[in-house]
Parts: C-alpha cells; structure tokens; sequence
C-alpha cells in the first residue's frame, strides 16, 4: 500500500471501492467475514492483561494523563438532561480545571440529538472541542430506517461534529450483514451537510451483545468496510461495556484494516472506564498495538463522564504531591 | 520428644492484617516489620507495614462510608457501638495477652486495662444520642423564627493512636471520633500494633458498616504526612505524635483547613469528659419561621 488515508478523507472511498467485490452481495459478504480468522480468546485475554501491567510513573504519568484529558468525549446521555446540565458539561470541557489553565479541554461533547444545539451554543467558535451526538435511536436503535436517518440528519442540521450510531445488533446477530452494511452507508450518507462536508461516523457495536469475540471482530470489518470513521466498543447502557480484551481485539482489527485496504480508522471505549489507571492501560494498549499514529485526540477517544474527575485527582495529585479529594472536582 | 502417647500440635500463627473498607487486605507494598515485646527482646509477630497508598485507600474507603453512618440514626449508632463492647467483652483474654505483650504489664493489670476499654467504649455509646442536647440547642433570636443549632459529623478523620496505651489509648481515641458520625482512618500505635490489629477483627464481627473504621499500622511519620496533607481528611488527631512532627503535620493540615487536635499528656484510666466528641462536631444552625 502506498499511503495511508483517513477514513475521512477524500480518497477513502476509492480505497473501500477496491474491496467491492467482497460487499457486493450479502453471500460475499458472509464468505468474507465468516473467512476472517478465528479469534483466540485465551491469548486475547491473556495480552490484554499482559499490557494492563505496565508500570507508568512520574512524567510519563503526567504525559498520559493529559493525553487522557484530551481524548474524552465527555458524555452525558440521560433521560434526565436539561439544557443547564450541558451547559456546565461544556464549560467544564472547555476549563476541566479552572484552578490550573495549563490543563488540556476535552476532544468533544457527547450528548442526545436534541442537546447539540445547546452544545454548539455553550461551546461557541474556536473552542477546539467537538460536539457529538449519538443518533439512529439510541440506545437500543429498534426504529426504522427512515427515522435514523431523520434522528442523524436533525443532529446534524443542528451543528452535531461527529455522529454516534448504534447498528442493528438483532440484524447482526441473525446474519443479515447486508442490512447491516446497508445501514451504516445510509447513514454515513446522512451525515453530509449542504455544505458538502461531513460530520464523522462513529459505529457503536454494543459488544456486550455480540457475545462473541469472532462477532466483534467481523462487527469491526463490516462497519469499517462500509465506511466508519471511528468504532465504538458500546453505549455505556448496557451490563458488559468496553474491556481491555474486547478493545484490544477492535484495535487489532483496525491495524490488519489500515494494512490491507490503507484507510485509517479511529477506535472509541466507552462505558466502565472510570479510574486514570484504566485509562492509562488502554493508552498502552494503543502504544503497542498501533504505535504512535493513533495516540490523539483524532483517533483514539474515550467514552466516559466520571473518568474526567479522577483524571484531574490525579493531575492535582502530580502537581501539588498531595492527595486529592471529590470535593475539589464538579459534581456531574 | 519424651513423651510420644501425646503428639505434639502444630501451633498456628496468626496474620495480623490491616482492616481497611471491611476488608483484612495486607500492606499493598508487600511489607511487613517485626513486632516485639515492650522490652524489645521477644518477636511476637510481623505487622503490616503500610504504605501511603495503603493510608489513600482508607481514605477512599472512609469516604464511602461517611453518607450512610453520619445518616445513621443516633439511637442506631449507639446500638452499633455497643454491640462493639459486647463483642470485646467476649474477647477479654486475647486482649489481655495482647496488652500484656504489647505493654509489658502484669496479666492481672493488662486484664484491668481491657476492662477500662470495654468500659470505655459502652461509655461513648452512651454519648451518641445525648451529645446533641448538650452541645445543640435553641437559641433566642429577636424575630419570629425557631433557631436551632445542631451538631454534625465533620467527615473524615484521620487518627494517630496513642503510642503509650494499645488498647485502652486507641478504644478512647477511636470512639469519639465514630460515635459522633465520623469515618475514622487510624494509624496505629507504632511499637505495639497488634491490639489495634485485632480491634479490627472485633469491628468486622459487630455490625459497624465497612470502611466506618480503617486501621492502618506502620510507620507513623511515614503514614501521617500523607494524612495530614490529604485534601479528602476533614479533621487530623495528633495525640500519637511526637512534638517535632506534630508540628510539620499541623503546618501541611492548615493548607486544607482540617480540624487538628494537638497532642497533650493524658491519663488513659481519667474521665475523658465530652472534648474529644466535641472536637469532630461542626455546627448547624438553621432558622425556622413560627407560626407558618
């Protein structure tokens, strides 16, 4: 492969359409995921505990803990939102820690479709911080196609950065990856502005529905074939969320996709990373298996609210050499 | 062995371990160091060694459990605290022997002195649902409003035991802090660890929710000055201190603006009056409109 391109960019398209023949039909399409390696668990398991054992200390810690801070979609996605909750989210994004202006802002702001607006509002211009917004009926995603589709085009239309789609795990799970496919490039085509440009697509699996780790790994292949710009371990809704093992094999999954088909992908955790040590290890975790291309903001994220706090905990911890408490970071 | 009708038995040792969140972990820096008698000739056993994070996960595990034991009922603390004494009593003879060791007293003064502690500590149960009244109360306002000030928790307080009485010492430290609502995280008496250690076992067996009490022993100028800088410690006790470092953890406890009681020479068998319960007391004073 010559070059590489962002999944993105403006050549990405004419990389996938290389790959035509293996989505050309639903037949084709199973061959090819059903002729995807078999994944061992064992081993799986045992590397993803394996790199969770690294010792990062003092300014390595410092370095990954701001990296940290800059790759969290800070996310609030309850029944319970208002408009004054995620204003005080995006001020917090922008000043995590109004005590120490070196502290870095957040990558973006995760919210409901009805929420971007006020998002984009409280962030205003050249604030560097996204607005994300999950879309296609989350979290379960039990609505018709049509309606998807106007869920991402509104959050769009409203000013949504990047969109956060859950895919049709019942479709997957029965062996209808056409529909699958098929979803994903409607919405992917939902997400084009009038202005001809594009908000990013994010494809949330749910791994803790796939129940397998061979259905994660074809879930990966078939969501980056049909042209995701970032994958997503889950919506933080359901009892199994991101683990070392299951993001460790995505992360697998998007380096033989970079190699192959030369388009690069971008990998998202969320849901159950609440401590910095967790999150250091999934910064590893990235380290050894794609190395340093991925480690930004602009493809690596993690899906998370209460990790911030104790991010900056252990930021303050650094800085001052005094252990910090819950009563010197936001409720939230 | 002369005398084979009778086999011998093969003593088995006890583990003395921290008790930090309800659970009996070991020092998470592996440590441990030898504890000896009060002439420092016999090895009794080897204690824990703690380190600072073992000092910032009782922290963590004492502010979990602050919400639900200051919401506790006084009535209901005061059950529990007895409940306390109950389980100690049955205990008296370990006690004794681990006093005894630990202080070089007679078995007959080391029994006396588990028996001030039991005594001690029923005494302090007593006090959970009648501290209020004494310190609390209405007060006269020139308004029509009801103005009531009443005591509350400060939260979390760390707590140097005494390093002259293992028992009797630690039991009049521990229970003022815990029968006004604290979380209390303690650092046990240097030398003489073990009774302290084993008060853990009577805690864990009463019904005192997990984390209310943390024990930590070590030592006590490693385990301190984190404490004692620690931004999530409302309120440092200072009595096992020795003078110089009470002052360097005063200092590093005035950035946070923690409640510190200084160390000062006292008589563990003397009526201990209400000071050290009202030492972790903060007060709220609400006003109430008459008549409404």
């Amino acid at each position: 492969m010559s070059s590489v391109v962002p999944a993105f960019g403006p050549d990405a398209p004419a990389r996938l359409a290389g790959l035509a023949d293996v989505t050309a039909s639903d037949a084709a399409l199973r061959r090819f995921l059903h002729g995807l390696p078999g994944v061992d668990a064992v081993g799986l398991e045992a590397r993803a505990a394996g790199l969770g054992t690294r010792s990062i200390k003092t300014t390595a810690k410092a370095y990954a803990i701001d990296l940290a801070i800059s790759m969290i979609d800070l996310t609030t996605l309850e029944g319970s939102d208002t408009p004054g909750k995620v204003r005080a989210l995006c001020a917090k994004g922008r000043r995590p820690d109004p005590t120490d202006p070196g502290t870095p802002h957040v990558a973006a702001i995760c919210v409901y479709p009805d929420m971007v607006a006020v998002a984009r509002e409280a962030l205003g211009e050249g604030s560097g911080i996204s607005v994300a917004s999950v879309a296609t009926a989350f979290p379960a995603g039990r609505v018709a196609l049509p309606v998807k589709l106007a869920d991402t085009a509104d959050a769009v239309a409203a000013g949504a950065d990047e969109i956060d789609m859950v895919i049709d795990r019942g479709a997957f799970l029965s062996g209808r990856y056409m529909e699958v496919f098929e979803e994903i490039r409607a919405v992917k085509q939902a997400c084009v502005r009038k202005d001809e440009t594009a908000a990013h697509l994010k494809v949330i699996f749910e791994n803790g529905e796939l129940s397998t780790y061979d259905n994660i790994r074809r879930c990966s292949w078939l969501a980056m074939l049909a042209g995701a710009d970032f994958i997503k371990t889950s919506t933080g809704k359901v009892a199994v969320n991101a683990t070392p093992a299951n993001t460790l094999l995505m992360l697998e999954a998007v380096r033989d996709f970079r190699e192959a088909v030369g388009v690069q992908v971008g990998v998202k955790p969320a849901g159950g990373i609440r401590t910095s040590k967790d999150a250091i290890k999934y910064l590893v975790m990235v380290n050894e298996t794609l190395g340093d291309d991925w480690l930004s903001p602009e493809w690596f994220r993690f899906g998370a609210s209460s990790l911030l706090n104790d991010l900056l905990m252990q930021r303050q911890k650094l800085s001052t050499g005094r252990y910090s408490g819950p009563d010197y970071v936001t409720v939230d | 062995m002369s005398d084979k009708s009778e086999q011998q038995r093969l003593s088995v040792f006890k583990t003395y371990k921290l008790y930090v969140g309800g659970k009996f972990p070991r020092s998470e820096s592996g440590r441990v160091y030898e504890v000896t008698d009060s002439k420092g000739g016999t090895w009794l056993a080897n204690a824990p060694l703690s380190s600072r994070k073992d000092a910032r996960d009782a922290v963590v595990a004492a502010r979990k459990a602050v919400p639900g034991w200051s919401g506790a009922t006084a009535y209901n603390r005061g059950q529990v605290l007895y409940r306390v004494a109950e389980m100690l009593e049955g205990r008296r003879e370990q006690f004794a022997r681990e006093v005894a060791d630990a202080e070089g007293l007679s078995k007959s003064k080391a029994a006396a002195a588990v028996d001030a502690a039991v005594d001690r500590w029923v005494w302090y149960a007593g006090w959970t649902d009648k501290i209020a009244q004494v310190v609390g109360g209405a007060n006269p306002v020139a308004g029509p409003f009801f103005n009531l000030s009443t005591p509350e928790p400060t939260g979390v307080v760390a707590v140097l035991a005494p390093q002259d009485s293992s028992l009797l010492g630690l039991v009049s430290v521990l229970a003022p802090v815990i029968a006004t609502g604290n979380a209390a995280v303690v650092v046990a008496a240097e030398r003489a660890p073990l009774p302290a250690l084993s008060f853990g076992e009577v805690l864990a067996s009463s019904d005192v929710p997990a984390g209310v009490v943390n024990i930590l022993s070590g030592r006590t100028a490693e385990l301190s000055a984190p404490l004692a800088a620690h931004q999530d410690v409302n309120g440092l006790d200072l009595t096992g201190a020795p003078a110089d470092l009470a002052a360097d953890l005063e200092a590093a406890a005035a950035d946070t603006l923690k409640r510190v009681r200084r160390p000062s020479a006292e008589v563990w068998t003397n009526d201990p009056g209400t000071s050290r319960l009202t030492s972790w007391l903060e007060t709220k004073t609400v006003w109430h409109p008459i008549g409404v």
